[in-house]
C-alpha cells in the first residue's frame, strides 16, 4: 500500500495523474500538464508537495560532530566565499556517504541552535538514515522523525517572493533574505516562529532553497495547517500558482543541473562529478580539511567513472537511469545515461541556448525543448566532446556542457522580485 | 491517473489492446491513440511520424510518440498502407492531448483486408480491458 500526503486529495481534485515516488502515491503532473507547471516557475510561480521527502530533527551536543563525520560537507567551513561555519538559520546541500564514499542519500542540512539540526533526506530515505546515524551514536544524540507531522510544500519561481509576501502578517521579515538561509519555525508551541506567522496566524519555517534552480522557498508547517497554507497559496496571493507534479521538479532539477539521488549520484565514490564542491577538499584538492566517514575510500579510489551533464540538439530522449549506454565517436561503449528528460523551456538558436523566459530570445526562435542530464562513462571528456547515446532503437547525438538552462534565478537577491 | 469517467471513448471507433483506435470515414481509415493512451503519456512533445506510403502488417511498429515522461511505440491496428499523414503534428505534438480522435489523428491508412477489423474491440470491451488495467 502506497502512502500518502496530507495533501493528496487537493492534487485529486486538481486532476493529478498519480505515480509511485519513494513509496508514495505522487502527482507526477496536474491538469496543466508538465510543459505549463515547467514553465510557470520560469514565467510566474509554482507550488510542489515535497511533504513526502523525510524531515529529521536531530539534537544533542554531540549532534554537530556527528554530522560532520557522517556528511561529506565540512560544517566549519560551509558557507560562502570566505568559507564560514554553518550558523544558526543557515542550510548546507550536502551528503551521507558510506565507508566506501558512496552516496546514501543526499541532503540539506539546517542549523536551527548549535545542538539542533535538522536534516531532509529523500522519501523513504527518513529509516535508513537514523539507522545509519544510530550505528555511530553514543546514546547522546535524539533523532526525531518529524515526516507526517510536517507538511512542506515548494514554492518556486520568479514571483514566488511577491506570492509568499502576500501571505505574511510581516513581510519585511524576509526582506533581504539569502540563499541558503531560514527563518521561522514550523514548531506551533514554540515562540521561535512569532516573527513568521502567516495572516491567517499560524508559523512557518521559511528556507530560500528548493530543488528547482529558480528563485523561491521550501515552506515547513505543523501538518494542522498544510492544506490551509496549500489554498492560501493557489487563491489568496493575486498571483497565479500552479500546483506542479514530480515531473516538472524532474525537468527543471535536470535543467538546473541538480543531481536527483539514487540516479545521477548513488551506489559508486562520489568522485569526479559536477557536484564535487560538496567534498571538503583543501586548497590543493589532494586532501581533505576535516576527518569524515568515506574519506579514505575517495581519496584512494582509482575507478576510471566520471559523470558530466549534457545536452541535446532536440527534444528527443532516451530511457533514464541505466536504460540507454553511451557511445563515442567510434561507436564504442563509454558508459550509461544516469538521467535523460526533455526540458522544454531552452532551444538553441544559432549555437545559443534561449530560455523562454530570456528578453533577448529572437523572434522567429520557437522554443520546443532540448533533451538533457547526465552520463557516466569510463573516461575523461572536455566541454563540447559529442557522445550518442542509445536504448538499442533510437540513437541520439549530445554534447558534453556545463550549463544546461541559462540565467538561473536561485541565487539573485531577493529585492529582484519585489 | 486520471478517473476513467473523465476519459472520452466514442461508441463508433475500434480499438486495439495497445489504445490505438481506427475509424472509417468517407470510405477511407483513420488512426490515433485513444483518450487513455494520451492521459497516460502526459504533455506529448514530439511525434515521429509513419512513413507514407509504405505498407505494414497488422501489429508492426508504425511510430513513436514522446512526451515529457517516455517515448511510446504507436501500433498498426490492422495491416494496411499508410496514403497520408497528419502533419500538423510536426509543430503542434500537442493535439494528440487536446483532441487525440480528430485533429490529433496519426495517418491514413488503406486497409488490406477489413476482415482484420473483427479483432479489434468495440468501445465497451476496450473500457472494460482498461478497467482491468488501472484495478
Amino acid at each position: 500500500m502506497l502512502k500518502r500526503t496530507a495533501l493528496f486529495n487537493k492534487h485529486k481534485k486538481y486532476g493529478a495523474f498519480f505515480g509511485e515516488f519513494g513509496g508514495y502515491e505522487m502527482p507526477l503532473w496536474l491538469k496543466n500538464g508538465t510543459k505549463k507547471e515547467h514553465y510557470a516557475v520560469l514565467m510566474s510561480a509554482g507550488i510542489f508537495d515535497t511533504s513526502h521527502m523525510s524531515t529529521l530533527l536531530i539534537n544533542g551536543t554531540e549532534s554537530r560532530d556527528l554530522l560532520q563525520y557522517l556528511t561529506a560537507k565540512d560544517l566549519d567551513r560551509a558557507i560562502g566565499k570566505e568559507k564560514k561555519p554553518l550558523s544558526n538559520n543557515k542550510s548546507v546541500y550536502s551528503l551521507y556517504l558510506n565507508k566506501n564514499g558512496h552516496v546514501i542519500d543526499d541532503t540539506i542540512i539546517f542549523q536551527l541552535d548549535k545542538d539542533s539540526y535538522i536534516s531532509v533526506v529523500n522519501a523513504s530515505m527518513g529509516e535508513k538514515i537514523i539507522q545509519h546515524i544510530n550505528k555511530f551514536n553514543n546514546g547522546s544524540i535524539e533523532i526525531i522523525d518529524c515526516t507526517g507531522n510536517i507538511g512542506k510544500i515548494d514554492l518556486q519561481g520568479v514571483l514566488s517572493v511577491k506570492a509568499l509576501y502576500t501571505l505574511l502578517k510581516d513581510p519585511s521579515f524576509l526582506d533581504d533574505m539569502k540563499y541558503f538561509t531560514f527563518k521561522g519555525s514550523f514548531n506551533k508551541n514554540t515562540s521561535n516562529g512569532d516573527n513568521l506567522l502567516t495572516k491567517n496566524g499560524y508559523p512557518l519555517l521559511v528556507s530560500r532553497t528548493g530543488y528547482t534552480g529558480e528563485i523561491g522557498f521550501e515552506i515547513f508547517v505543523d501538518i494542522e495547517y498544510v492544506e490551509d497554507l496549500w489554498e492560501s497559496l493557489l487563491n489568496n496571493t493575486n498571483i497565479e500558482i500552479l500546483p506542479c507534479g514530480l515531473a516538472a521538479r524532474d525537468s527543471l532539477r535536470t535543467g538546473a543541473m541538480l543531481p536527483l539521488s539514487h540516479q545521477d549520484i548513488g551506489d559508486w565514490p562520489f568522485l569526479n562529478n559536477p557536484w564535487t564542491f560538496v567534498l571538503p577538499f583543501d586548497d590543493g584538492k589532494k586532501a581533505f580539511t576535516k576527518e569524515f566517514l568515506g574519506d579514505k575510500a575517495l581519496l584512494n579510489n582509482n575507478r576510471n567513472e566520471y559523470t558530466y551533464p549534457f545536452l541535446g540538439y532536440d527534444l528527443r530522449k532516451v530511457p533514464s537511469n541505466g536504460g540507454s549506454i553511451v557511445l563515442d565517436n567510434n561507436g564504442k561503449q563509454i558508459g550509461i545515461t544516469l538521467t535523460c528528460v526533455t526540458e522544454p523551456s531552452i532551444d538553441r538558436y544559432n549555437d545559443r541556448i534561449y530560455c523562454i523566459n530570456d528578453s533577448q530570445k529572437p523572434d522567429d526562435l520557437n522554443i520546443r525543448g532540448l533533451s538533457c542530464g547526465f552520463v557516466k562513462v569510463n573516461k575523461i571528456m572536455k566541454i563540447g566532446d559529442k557522445i550518442k547515446l542509445s536504448d538499442g532503437k533510437r540513437t541520439i547525438n549530445v554534447e558534453i556542457v556545463n550549463t544546461i538552462r541559462p540565467n538561473l534565478t536561485a541565487r539573485k537577491a531577493i529585492s529582484n522580485f519585489l | 491517473m486520471s478517473d476513467i469517467k473523465n476519459l472520452n471513448f466514442p461508441d463508433d471507433l475500434l480499438y486495439t489492446k495497445d489504445h490505438e483506435w481506427i475509424k472509417k470515414t468517407n470510405g477511407n481509415y483513420k488512426m490515433g491513440v485513444t483518450d487513455f493512451a494520451q492521459d497516460q503519456l502526459g504533455d506529448v512533445v514530439y511525434v515521429e511520424l509513419p512513413e507514407k506510403g509504405k505498407a505494414y502488417k497488422m501489429g508492426d511498429e508504425l511510430c513513436s510518440v514522446e512526451s515529457v515522461k517516455a517515448v511510446s511505440e504507436i501500433y498498426m491496428p490492422v495491416s494496411g498502407k499508410v496514403f497520408n499523414v497528419n502533419e500538423k503534428l510536426k509543430d503542434s505534438p500537442e493535439l494528440i492531448n487536446s483532441d487525440p480522435y480528430n485533429e490529433g489523428f496519426i495517418c491514413e491508412i488503406e486497409v488490406t483486408d477489413e476482415n482484420e477489423l473483427s479483432k479489434l474491440l468495440n468501445k465497451d470491451k476496450y473500457v472494460e480491458m482498461i478497467k482491468g488495467q488501472i484495478e
